[in-house]
């Protein structure tokens, strides 16, 4: 027998990931825009490789495979591997990342709800330890028509000089070892914009639309994006005051790399993130403050896909310490 | 009036679409007299009213024909003139679609009434208004239906502010709009009789502001004697938690009395059927009930108690694919077993339910910790979290994440995108942490009454061995003695008896007050604190529970095991309460004391708890076993309606 409550009018999980997917097209229009549809073939090969791996993994599991696939969620994993990834990698490597997004970060741990990696940082993590060098080669804006990325996706020759040589963090990171450096001396230079990297600068604000969507559709709340940004710009700026030749401006931060997607879109994955509002700003803090040590110090140009791990790993303890205060045991003041 | 009070909010909440529309349009109907009333003995919180009547007897309307059994249980009355057909089980207005005991009338239709005595509440004392209150039946009306003379007590610090709840949040329902509107004199008497009682300062009135005809009505009744306080809409804003936090601040947890905080809230047609018991000497035996949802005519009527709903649910129009009924409103109410269970005190609406109004539910997919439900949760729980636990079976983590402060009221269940039933899972926790109590409770008797039998075993071999000890000394001692002079049969053991039995006397006594005492600091469990109805619950849901495992072993042919717990005679259920209580005593005074026994070496201590338990097992197996009502911890606050 049904019991109560009897009205039921939630969305579904569908409409979450939906809402999701239209959030991210204005970012990935401005993507288009700037550096080519090569992204597109891109999105489109993570997408059919992602829901023919759902797919397969929960007839494997022994699942309902129709209700599980059309709640979207291999989806949107998809869609951030693939804009995480740089836009001309070949197509094996897009297949292989979004396969262990799917099938080893997400299913092997029980599927959907279950596990304790954000799977597109899992996937990226992985590409870039294994492929570090396909990995670190990013396109300029309108360097290359379509015919030529697609033929670099389907695994044609790479001319790497054709192909800028990195994005602006790795850029920053490789120029500051030469001797004499300063930040503001190598922010002249090629691939850099007035405030991040040249065009990617205008794919962040697009990725910022996208994520006053979901707050306003209460998909996400704001503790996460607020309390990463906010603590990027702080530990950054806090740097940049003390030694600005060798740090880069908090501003640089915010919009460079992959700092405006992860803030709305690969950090507020809440199945591998913080539940309550006080674990949500420790989370969103805390990967802000390993990001820009590893951007600022590490091995790795970029360090928010380690960040993302890391934490996700802290995630039952800080849910665990930060239980918000149950109604009529605030204060634990009684007569 | 005084300027705007400043209110609170309680976190969470959702707003269901009202519904509210359709059975405002007509005034209260009374619905007709039907020739069957079935008034159930067990109505309210507390123990089942005892029959004062049998087969075959006639009554008068508003007669009294069950009593109150105990402190925490209140009279039933005859809802109308007639005769008696039958006094035994009948369907039950509860999800469980067990039987109770009931008294069926058939109606004369001649509506004579029983005499009727106005109470002069100025010349009568509190306690005698609450014995009369307790007499006339009168129980929350808002839907937890718990005794109201029990409410009625003042905290130990006095009762500042009396909250007369009118919020009425959940969707459809409207009885207490529709009451507010037409008999708002008699609410605001009502609640100045339980000002009068409580001792209260002042009276606050709180409606959502989607009722501006029921706030003007109140208004225009209460003038200066309450202040009628519009609240936010937004469900629940009308549980009795959260309308007392709008209205003063004040947050009662689990597990406390709000009387304790210095304020007490009502439902405001409890207020009116105080009202009416004191002013009018007239019982509880109707109440006004929202009929709506799959129905051509949806209203309020007033409807006598003990009357079938579907009769009732006729009145307003149902239509042809109604496929069930519901009690109370949308978001907490009760799925009826049958279309003729009876109305009770409990009945504030009935939802005529058919597959397109209430769908059944969507299939259920993967939690994926999105947190709406935390976010809707007025409790400030978080729900995921208990889901996890419930559903992992990790019982003892989900206390600790405050499941039991959960009320309920359905609201996580209502935002979950992935369509979980929260709420299933919270009150299965709940039904399996009390069923672990009391099998633990049970546990721990079945340990006593053993290492009791085994001490008593080695006790009465030791007695036996001494006796023929002594006999046999006593007869080599008259053997002896033989020789000088004949003397009469020795009997040496005989004259050490009456004084060990005076020292036994202390010991027993001493005993008793250590195992008082011990059970008196005893943190308390959560099955102490429960409202009766809840017991009622649960041993509706044990018995659910053992159901399939008596089946099982009957159709496994397996006689061992199981078979013996599950069908435990009521009588042999009472005794072996009693004997429950007396280990436990002992189990608490025992585990305080030295590690437990040893037979061989028995501490005096030791003997006296021995002699203690064996005292009142004799006094067990001679009285009545009537377990002490023991006054409620925490009148359960009514839930939101």
């Amino acid at each position: 027998m049904m019991h109560s409550p009897f009205l039921r009018p939630a969305p579904g999980v569908r409409g979450v990931m939906l809402t999701v997917l239209l959030a991210l097209l204005p970012g990935i229009a401005v993507y288009a825009w700037q550096f080519g549809a090569g992204i597109l073939v891109n999105l489109l090969l993570a997408s059919c490789t992602a829901v023919a791996a759902e797919a397969a993994m929960l007839r494997l599991r022994g699942r309902a495979v129709g209700l599980a696939v059309g709640d979207l969620s291999a989806l949107v994993t998809a869609w951030l591997v693939a804009l995480s990834l740089p836009p001309l990698v070949p197509w094996w490597l897009t297949v292989l990342a979004v396969l262990i997004a799917i099938v080893a970060a997400k299913h092997l741990y029980g599927g959907l709800g279950q596990n304790p990696f954000n799977p597109a940082m899992a996937a990226y993590c992985a590409m870039i330890v294994a492929y570090p060098a396909l990995m670190s080669q990013w396109p300029a804006p309108g360097q290359l028509d379509f015919g030529a990325q697609l033929d670099l996706i389907l695994g044609g020759p790479r001319n790497i000089d054709a192909i800028s040589s990195a994005t602006v963090l790795d850029a920053l990171r490789t120029g500051l070892r030469t001797p004499g450096a300063t930040v503001d001396a190598l922010r002249q230079t090629s691939p850099f914009g007035a405030v991040g990297g040249s065009g990617w600068e205008w794919v962040g604000a697009a990725y910022l639309l996208g994520g006053f969507l979901l707050l306003a559709r209460r998909v996400i709340t704001w503790h996460m994006p607020l309390a990463f940004l906010l603590t990027l710009a702080l530990v950054s700026g806090v740097a940049w005051l003390i030694h600005p030749a060798q740090f880069a401006p908090p501003w640089f931060h915010l919009a460079s790399g992959g700092t405006l997607l992860a803030a709305f879109f690969i950090i507020t994955d809440p199945v591998s993130g913080a539940t309550t509002p006080r674990g949500k700003l420790i989370f969103g803090a805390g990967i802000a403050l390993v990001a820009w040590l590893i951007r600022s110090f590490g091995a790795y140009p970029e360090g928010i896909a380690f960040a993302v791990l890391l934490m996700n790993i802290c995630v039952p303890l800080i849910d665990m310490k930060t239980q918000p205060p149950v109604f009529g045991h605030r204060g634990g003041e009684s007569p | 009036m005084r300027a705007l009070r400043k209110l609170f909010s309680f976190n969470g909440g959702v707003k269901p679409a009202p519904h509210k529309a359709a059975s405002i349009a007509e005034p209260i109907a009374i619905a007709p007299l039907p020739e069957r009333l079935m008034v159930p003995l067990w109505q309210s919180t507390g123990a089942a009213a005892l029959p004062l009547v049998q087969a075959g007897d006639r009554v008068l309307k508003g007669q009294r024909i069950g009593a109150a059994d105990g402190g925490l249980s209140v009279a039933v009355h005859a809802p109308s003139s007639g005769t008696v057909l039958e006094i035994g089980p009948q369907p039950m207005a509860h999800p469980s679609g067990l039987l109770a005991p009931a008294i069926v009338l058939a109606t004369d239709g001649e509506e004579r009434w029983t005499e009727l005595e106005p109470v002069n509440v100025g010349g009568t004392p509190p306690d005698a208004l609450r014995d009369i209150l307790r007499d006339a039946g009168i129980v929350g009306l808002g839907g937890a239906v718990f005794p109201s003379h029990q409410k009625l007590r003042p905290g130990a610090h006095g009762t500042r502010t009396l909250i007369i709840n009118g919020a009425e949040c959940e969707p459809f329902i409207t009885c207490d709009d529709m009451l507010m509107r037409e008999r708002a004199a008699g609410v605001l008497r009502g609640a100045m009789l339980m000002k009068h009682i409580l001792q209260a300062r002042e009276i606050l009135i709180g409606i959502e502001d989607n009722k501006p005809e029921a706030l003007a009505a109140m208004r225009a009744a209460a003038g200066s004697e309450a202040e009628v306080v519009a609240v936010p809409t937004r469900y629940p804003a009308g549980g009795a938690k959260q309308l007392i936090r709008v209205l003063t601040g004040i947050e009662v947890p689990h597990g406390r009395r709000s009387t304790d905080y210095g304020v007490q809230c009502f439902n405001v047609g409890t207020a009116f059927a105080i009202h009416q018991a004191l002013d009018h000497g007239q019982p509880l035996i109707s109440r006004l009930v929202t009929v709506a949802g799959n129905v051509a005519r949806p209203r309020n009527y007033e409807v006598l108690i003990g009357t079938a709903m579907r009769e009732v649910v006729a009145l307003a129009g149902p239509r042809p694919d109604t496929n069930r009924y519901i009690m109370g409103g949308p978001m907490m109410g009760l799925p009826m077993p049958g279309f003729d269970v009876p109305v009770v005190k409990a009945t504030n609406a009935i939802l005529a339910g058919s597959p397109t109004l209430f769908p059944p539910a969507p299939p259920e997919q993967p939690c994926i910790r999105c947190g709406d439900c935390a976010r809707a949760c007025p409790a400030d729980l978080q729900p995921l979290e208990l889901y996890w636990f419930s559903r992992a079976r990790n019982f003892g983590k989900a206390q600790e994440y405050h499941l039991f402060d959960c009320i309920e009221c359905g609201c996580c269940a209502y935002v979950c995108p992935a369509h979980i039933p929260l709420v299933d899972y919270y009150r299965y926790a709940k039904s399996e942490v009390w069923a672990r109590e009391r099998e633990k409770e049970a546990a721990d008797a079945a340990r006593q009454r053993f290492e009791f039998r085994n001490f008593r075993q080695e006790r009465e071999d030791s007695e036996k061995a001494a006796k023929l000890a002594a006999r046999n000394a006593a007869a080599a001692a008259a053997a002896r003695a033989a020789a000088d002079s004949p003397a009469p049969s020795a009997t040496a053991a005989e004259p050490a008896e009456p004084a060990a039995e005076g020292q036994k006397k202390a010991l027993i006594a001493a005993a008793l007050a250590r195992a008082q005492a011990q059970q008196a600091a005893a943190p308390p469990r959560n099955t102490d604190d429960l409202s009766a109805e809840t017991q009622a619950e649960i041993a509706a849901i044990e018995a659910r529970r053992q159901e399939p495992a008596t089946t099982a072993n009957i159709a496994g042919g397996d006689a061992t095991g199981t078979s013996a717990t599950p069908t435990a005679m009521p009588a042999a259920a009472d005794k072996k309460k009693a004997l429950i209580a007396a280990a436990l005593a002992r189990a608490q005074a025992q585990q305080a004391a030295a590690p437990p026994r040893n037979t061989d070496k028995l501490s005096a201590e030791t003997q006296a708890e021995i002699a203690a338990i064996e005292a009142r097992r004799q006094q067990a197996a001679r009285l009545p076993p009537e377990p002490a009502p023991e006054p409620p911890r925490e009148p359960p606050l009514e839930p939101p309606k």
